[in-house]
């Protein structure tokens, strides 16, 4: 299909999502998060359950830790720290996909033929 | 008696009323309307989550439920945040990217089917009224014991407020009284924290050892334990807890009031943050009023503990923080429920009359006039329901809404974005299994039952032993979304699969910029 009709068309009916799915930086893009988003998200939910599980069926989370402060709330206050680095490292990380995005446009723009 | 808490809510009042009358200059249009234009930056809308998101409940009831039961009140407080994690990776800019007014405007991207709409618009408006009902009841009784005003009335003032903001100010009038509630509860908030962790040397470990000696608990207060006894229970509500957050409608519609998903993701960044340092500071309320307030004096106010974070203000700056204190919880209800009207009336005027009953067809001006007539609606029925339920004890509602969030919308966000085989069929089945058995497995549950009278609403035996339904109902959400598409003779459109996939991830949608 030829890309040169521009302004009269509706919107989308310009692009061929199809052909941009497959091309190489697409593909990158949805590699590149899946790398990041995946094993991130598993990390989180075990880290988080994994307090409500300890402090449920056992009782090794009650030793102190630092004076009457036990290990149940140093771990508590852990998934504090956890929530605002992986926060951070993903802020960090899709400026990239930003980039990448950009590119994409840029790509599907000249007329999708790559 | 409480003159000072009374001219601090009128001025709360006031200030509100006058950012809804400057927003309802800017209130002509329907994107002005239900997103504000979207021209909000990354982080007034970040403070506006935090303002949505932070209830009454989490101020006053989790700082209660810590001055009481020690470790298990933080529970929420940690659950409440880490789901941001949710939202941010995998929720907040799909939703950007494919949505325009509502939820269901999401899904219909994928399947442009009157069905789907229907059915997401219903979970929308059905999570929107539960999480009102709990917020007002809720307010009714804490402003009557703040300021003596009868429930009823209560009730009223903070009803007709909510259908102002909204109705003149749209989105526009929500997003600037969050903002100004979330700085208010979060100043408020330091303030007696930093009191509190004066009165302990700024030490924690001394807070920790003085805390230990100051509860009818003893030392198992700092030990998990003391509220929940039930180890499914406990994991139940976490799930519901980490998963609901991510489909609460009033949340999700947030993202939309911004330009674009990178500026979407920011605002997540910047609620991270400001939910993340309140819920800490959660401690130092609920320690503090342990320590400051005491058990008796706590219970003898309200048996839940709601009156927790007001008496601790009272008991370190004396009559004016008590006062403004109480200001704060006024404005955080007030803010929270406006939220909760705008989603609701979204769904009813945007996806069920405008898509529904007008194919899309509706003019600007009727889309207009049926939003704020929806809004109306949305208040009527909430007040008459909050009302109705005076008497009950409605706080497992807030439960309720997390659950339907976390069965019925939340696993239908994720198969539309990631699952290409999905189609229509899974859609329906997915959302319906999610909101039904939430709430039959609620009503079925200890929130309703009870074998001795005046403990819940009706007196027997409970079927199902859980007060959280999540570990039932959200692999049942997932279940039957899976099984509905895979029993259907119906074909999913690769193509289209193809659109949502570019255009979730790129927001890519046509070639304007």
């Amino acid at each position: 299909m030829e890309m040169k009709q521009f302004s009269s068309e509706p919107p989308s009916a310009s692009i061929n999502y199809s052909e941009v799915v497959q091309s190489s930086s697409f593909q990158q893009l949805m590699r590149e998060k899946r790398r990041f988003i995946l094993p991130f998200s598993l990390f989180f939910l075990a880290f988080y359950f994994a307090l409500p599980i300890l402090t449920s069926y056992s009782k090794v989370l009650n030793t102190p830790a630092i004076g009457s402060v036990s290990w149940a709330w140093v771990f508590a206050f852990a998934q504090f720290i956890m929530t605002w680095t992986l926060c951070m490292l993903y802020s960090k990380r899709a400026a990239r996909f930003d980039e990448m995005v950009e590119q994409i446009r840029q790509e599907a723009k000249e007329g999708g033929n790559v | 008696m409480h003159g000072l808490a009374f001219s601090l809510f009128l001025v709360i009042v006031a200030l509100t009323l006058l950012i809804t009358y400057f927003a309802s200059k800017r209130t002509k249009t329907t994107s002005e309307f239900y997103t504000a234009d979207s021209a909000l930056t990354g982080w007034q809308n970040g403070w506006a989550i935090a303002g949505d998101y932070m209830s009454a409940a989490s101020f006053l009831g989790i700082a209660g439920m810590i001055a009481l039961t020690g470790f298990d009140g933080f529970f929420y407080s940690i659950g409440f945040l880490v789901a941001y994690l949710v939202v941010l990776y995998i929720v907040a800019e799909p939703l950007r990217n494919l949505g325009k007014y509502t939820m269901a405007d999401m899904i219909a991207a994928r399947f442009d089917d009157k069905k789907v709409r229907g059915v997401a618009a219903l979970n929308t408006i059905s999570i929107s009224i539960f999480y009102m009902i709990a917020q007002l009841v809720g307010a009714g009784g804490l402003i009557k014991l703040l300021l003596g005003i009868d429930y009823v009335y209560a009730v009223l003032i903070v009803g007709i407020l909510m259908t102002v903001y909204v109705v003149f100010g749209g989105m526009t009038a929500t997003s600037w009284v969050q903002i100004v509630k979330a700085v208010l509860l979060m100043a408020g908030t330091f303030i007696i924290s930093l009191i509190v962790f004066a009165k302990f040397d700024f030490s924690i470990v001394k807070m920790f050892n003085e805390v230990k000696t100051a509860t009818p608990l003893g030392e198992s207060f700092l030990n998990p334990g003391n509220k929940f006894k039930n180890p499914l229970d406990t994991i139940s509500l976490n799930l519901a807890l980490i998963l609901g957050t991510a489909g609460l409608p009033h949340i999700l519609i947030r993202f939309f009031t911004v330009k674009d998903a990178p500026t979407a993701r920011k605002s997540v960044v910047y609620a991270t943050w400001i939910i993340g340092l309140f819920y800490v500071m959660t401690i130092f309320l609920g320690f503090g009023a342990a320590a400051f307030v005491g058990y008796d004096k706590i219970v003898a106010a309200n048996p839940a503990g709601n009156m927790a974070a007001p008496l601790l203000a009272e008991a370190l700056g004396g009559d004016f923080l008590f006062a403004f204190v109480s200001a704060v919880a006024f404005a955080t209800i007030l803010a929270v429920v406006a939220g909760l009207v705008l989603s609701a009336a979204s769904a009813f005027a945007h996806d069920f009359y405008n898509h529904i009953v007008r194919q899309g067809q509706a003019t600007e001006k009727e889309q207009m006039l049926a939003a704020r007539w929806a809004s109306v609606g949305v208040a009527i029925l909430s007040i008459l329901l909050a009302l109705f339920a005076q008497k009950m004890n409605v706080a497992f509602l807030v439960s309720l809404a997390f659950a339907v969030a976390a069965s019925a919308n939340l696993p239908i966000i994720l198969l539309t974005i990631f699952w290409k085989r999905f189609n229509t069929a899974g859609a329906i089945t997915g959302m319906l299994v999610g909101l039904i058995s939430s709430l039959v497995l609620v009503a079925i549950s200890p929130n309703v039952w009870a074998p001795e009278p005046g403990v819940a609403i009706l007196v027997g035996e409970p079927i199902f032993k859980l007060a959280n339904p999540g570990i039932v109902s959200i692999p049942l959400g997932f279940i039957a979304a899976v099984l509905g598409t895979l029993l259907s003779s119906k074909k999913q459109d690769d193509k289209k699969f193809d659109e949502i996939l570019v255009k979730a991830n790129t927001g890519i949608r046509d070639f304007t910029h």
